[in-house]
């Protein structure tokens, strides 16, 4: 069955990663819903944000691929429960309309939108949250007039993430030890695959 | 004419670049051009042999190499997918990574069908290519081309480099990444600036850990424990090889592993020749054109061992009916490869030179007479309905199989066999007798017609002591026959034996079993090949009788230089036993 989920991966910061990365979904032909780069906690190391619909069995042999890659680190999935996540949108405006209708204003609040420029023409507003709220509004704003509605990628973090500190530690050991915890593919795998009787 | 005779000559082990730490030493502070650290380095890796392609946007590095004539060869071929060819041919054989040079813009995309090829058969390369000057870059400048986005989804890295000073540490990544782990083509895009560019070189330090890769999987002693448990359970355990079994140099491992164990084992078209073919334990080919047994038994067993191979389609067949019965162990360095196509019960992650060891160690010394004998049953049905009658056609025109059996004659399994792709090539790989590993070359993965003959230039200076047969057929053939002008002006002693059918065989058999023998553009003419071979100085002959065959064949092999043989044979063969696409392996066909 697809579901949403969200992939996490941990890279060098080299050009071209993006690419390599993006095509390991094309060449599947699986679409990307949203795909975020940024720094993470560790000076050096670039953290993507993707999310895709599909089943477990694939994103499990997708992220293999990923963390195939030379220049990645590490590469996570996750169910929407296992994550904090969020999305900023943007909203364009009519000023007149805001400033006449009372209930655009009251929907606004309603949503815990802030304004981030006010002009005579026009007000742009931001909201972040989940997909469902920031689309919401985007209705409810119809009808008045919106003229411009943007959402960035999302983020998301990794509830019961410690971090990539330790994992980096690990990572430039030139021989790692018998202790070392190569995969958590193993170490979970009668959890995650149950039905192989291991 | 004018030859320069450079015979492929034996030449000291790459290993000994490992311990070259720092090399260059000479030059150590000195302001040398980025092409100079290219050749450096490249001399530092123990590279002896660089196939390729001058042009104008690698000029300052062929400048370069003007110097370094004495400490490394040049080998130019006609078609940079010809030097591709050859340094997958050279690596192959030699066990070392394989060195491409080729121009930017054509040059560089004329790479990619072996890259592909090099990509999916995990054969270790480093190509570098030269591009347009930096400040051109975007511009569609001449001969420019976005080669390191073209090649990405075909290298297991790649890298531009746009400033001399990063060249030596560049290219002991590149190196690095070639040979470890799960071994794949690397390509080094190098900016003419940064060719020409003067830098202070502080010598070559091979490279030997990158944080980001992990080449081996750390071995998980509890899943070998695991592993041999269930072997030792077994009542009916089957091997299947792959070129794991090569690239991991642990032919000796897994010959011991398998004769403690006392388990047949079957292989993959790439892992030919890692085990002796008349090893008793040694039961045949796997897969579509594979043997009977072998694929008919993989649903009856009861454990299956699956080392250093990837379960390709055409090994698996239909993968919801195959060997649904049987627990699966894997044994792969890519953990990527484990349950991608077939779910494994144990997965063995690691070397296999390191996990096959410990497997031998925990299990029992056994011998599976009864079930070995079930293999050699099929094997005589396969001898009486299929191998016989075509080693022994009961008509005047020949059949590939009987040239190869002739072939193995005059060989004994001691010569490299270069194969191309289509019929011949499985009809060289199920019948051609090998003693020693690394001597079965071909295009498994990708099925690149036209690979052959460059292969087997490289093949021959991969191991230069030993004779490199490539069978071809006169489709393939003609897809890269320019390299016959390479054979002529460096004296690569290949003998090129071409089976002519007078058809594309491979298409030609499919139209006649699926598509009701609608024969659509499959009926290939072909040039006089013994005049061609003439026009480039090389000897050769043409045989339509069987009774001149061997004669020919030992014409062939004891002539001093390299030597082409076509062979005319049955023009409607088909190669049987076959697994027909989107059926089970216990569905092959034997007619």
């Amino acid at each position: 069955m697809k579901q949403e989920f969200t992939i996490t991966v941990y890279t060098e910061n080299h050009i071209g990663l993006l690419n390599r990365i993006a095509i390991i979904f094309s060449r599947r032909k699986i679409n990307i819903d949203s795909l975020n780069t940024s720094p993470s906690e560790i000076e050096g190391i670039h953290r993507f944000t993707i999310v895709i619909d599909e089943t477990e069995d694939v994103v499990r042999k997708l992220v293999r691929q990923i963390e195939k890659q030379v220049e990645v680190l590490k590469a996570y999935y996750n169910n929407p429960e296992e994550i904090v996540w969020q999305e900023l949108a943007l909203y364009k405006v009519p000023t007149d309309v805001i400033a006449e209708k009372v209930k655009v204003e009251r929907l606004l609040r309603q949503y815990g939108a802030r304004a981030v420029v006010i002009r005579k023409d026009y007000t742009v507003f931001e909201t972040t949250g989940h997909r469902e709220e920031t689309e919401k509004l985007v209705e409810v704003l119809a009808p008045y007039g919106l003229i411009e509605f943007v959402r960035s990628a999302r983020i998301a973090i990794i509830k019961d993430s410690k971090g990539f500190h330790e994992k980096l530690k690990e990572f430039e050991e030139e021989q790692p030890g018998e202790e070392v915890v190569e995969n958590e593919y193993l170490n979970q795998r009668e959890a995650l695959f149950p039905d192989t009787g291991y | 004419m004018t030859t320069q005779t450079l015979q492929p000559t034996a030449t000291p082990d790459q290993s000994a670049a490992s311990q070259a730490l720092p090399t260059g030493e000479g030059l150590g502070g000195a302001e040398v051009s980025g092409s100079v650290a290219v050749l450096e380095a490249l001399i530092a890796e123990g590279v002896d042999t660089i196939f390729g392609y001058p042009g104008g946007a690698i000029m300052p590095i062929y400048d370069a190499l003007y110097d370094y004539n004495d400490k490394i060869r040049h080998i130019l071929v006609r078609h940079e997918q010809g030097g591709i060819h050859a340094g997958q041919g050279y690596a192959r054989t030699s066990g070392r990574v394989g060195v491409v040079f080729a121009t930017s813009g054509p040059g560089a995309t004329n790479l990619v069908t072996g890259l592909a090829d090099a990509q999916i058969d995990s054969t270790p390369l480093v190509c570098i290519t030269g591009q347009v000057f930096a400040h051109l870059l975007g511009t569609d400048a001449f001969q420019e081309t976005d080669v390191i986005n073209i090649t990405t989804p075909v290298t297991k890295w790649n890298y531009q480099v746009t400033d001399a000073s990063e060249i030596p540490e560049v290219l002991a990544k590149a190196f690095y990444i070639a040979k470890s782990g799960r071994p794949g083509p690397v390509l080094i895009d190098i900016t003419k600036n940064a060719q020409l560019q003067k830098f202070a070189y502080k010598g070559y330090t091979p490279c030997n850990h990158i944080r980001s890769y992990r080449p081996k999987p750390i071995v998980r002693k509890e899943y070998v424990e695991e592993a041999a448990k269930l072997i030792n359970a077994a009542e009916r355990p089957f091997i299947l090889f792959g070129q794991g079994v090569i690239l991991g140099k642990a032919e000796k491992e897994f010959q011991q592993f398998v004769e403690k164990s006392g388990i047949p084992a079957a292989w993959t078209i790439m892992g030919l020749s890692a085990l002796p073919t008349d090893h008793p334990q040694n039961v045949g080919m796997l897969g579509m054109h594979g043997n009977y047994g072998p694929n008919v038994l993989t649903n009856e067993c009861d454990v299956l061992i699956a080392i250093g191979m990837r379960f390709d389609d055409r090994v698996t067949g239909r993968l919801d009916k195959y060997a649904k019965q049987a627990k699966v162990i894997h044994l792969d360095i890519d953990p990527a490869e484990i349950d991608k196509n077939v779910k494994a019960t144990v997965p063995v992650w690691g070397d296999c030179k390191e996990t096959l060891p410990l497997l031998t160690q925990l299990v029992e010394a056994k011998q599976h007479t009864e079930w070995l004998q079930r293999f050699a049953e099929f094997t005589q049905k396969e001898q009486e309905i299929c191998i016989q009658p075509e080693m022994n056609p009961d008509s005047e025109v020949m059949s590939m199989a009987e040239v190869l059996d002739a072939l193995n004659e005059l060989t004994n399994g001691d010569a490299v066999i270069v194969t191309d792709v289509g019929q011949h090539q499985m009809v060289g790989c199920r019948y051609a007798k090998f003693n020693k590993t690394r001597s079965n070359v071909t295009s498994g993965g990708l099925g690149t017609m036209g690979f052959a003959l460059p292969a087997a230039i490289g093949a021959k200076y991969g191991a230069p002591d030993r004779p490199v047969v490539a069978i071809i057929g006169d489709g393939g053939f003609q897809m890269t026959l320019q390299e016959l002008g390479t054979i002529m002006q460096f004296g690569a002693q290949v003998k090129i034996l071409i089976l002519n059918n007078e058809f594309l065989g491979m298409v030609r058999q499919w139209q006649q079993l699926f598509h009701d023998r609608r024969y659509s553009f499959v009926n290939i003419t072909s040039p006089d090949f013994v005049a061609l071979a003439k026009s480039y100085y090389i000897e050769g002959q043409k045989v339509s009788q069987r009774a001149t065959l061997k004669a020919a064949l030992k014409t062939m092999l004891d002539h001093d230089g390299a030597y082409l043989l076509e062979v005319m044979v049955g023009k409607e063969n088909n190669v049987f036993p076959m697994v027909p696409q989107g059926c089970s392996v216990s569905e092959i066909r034997l007619q």
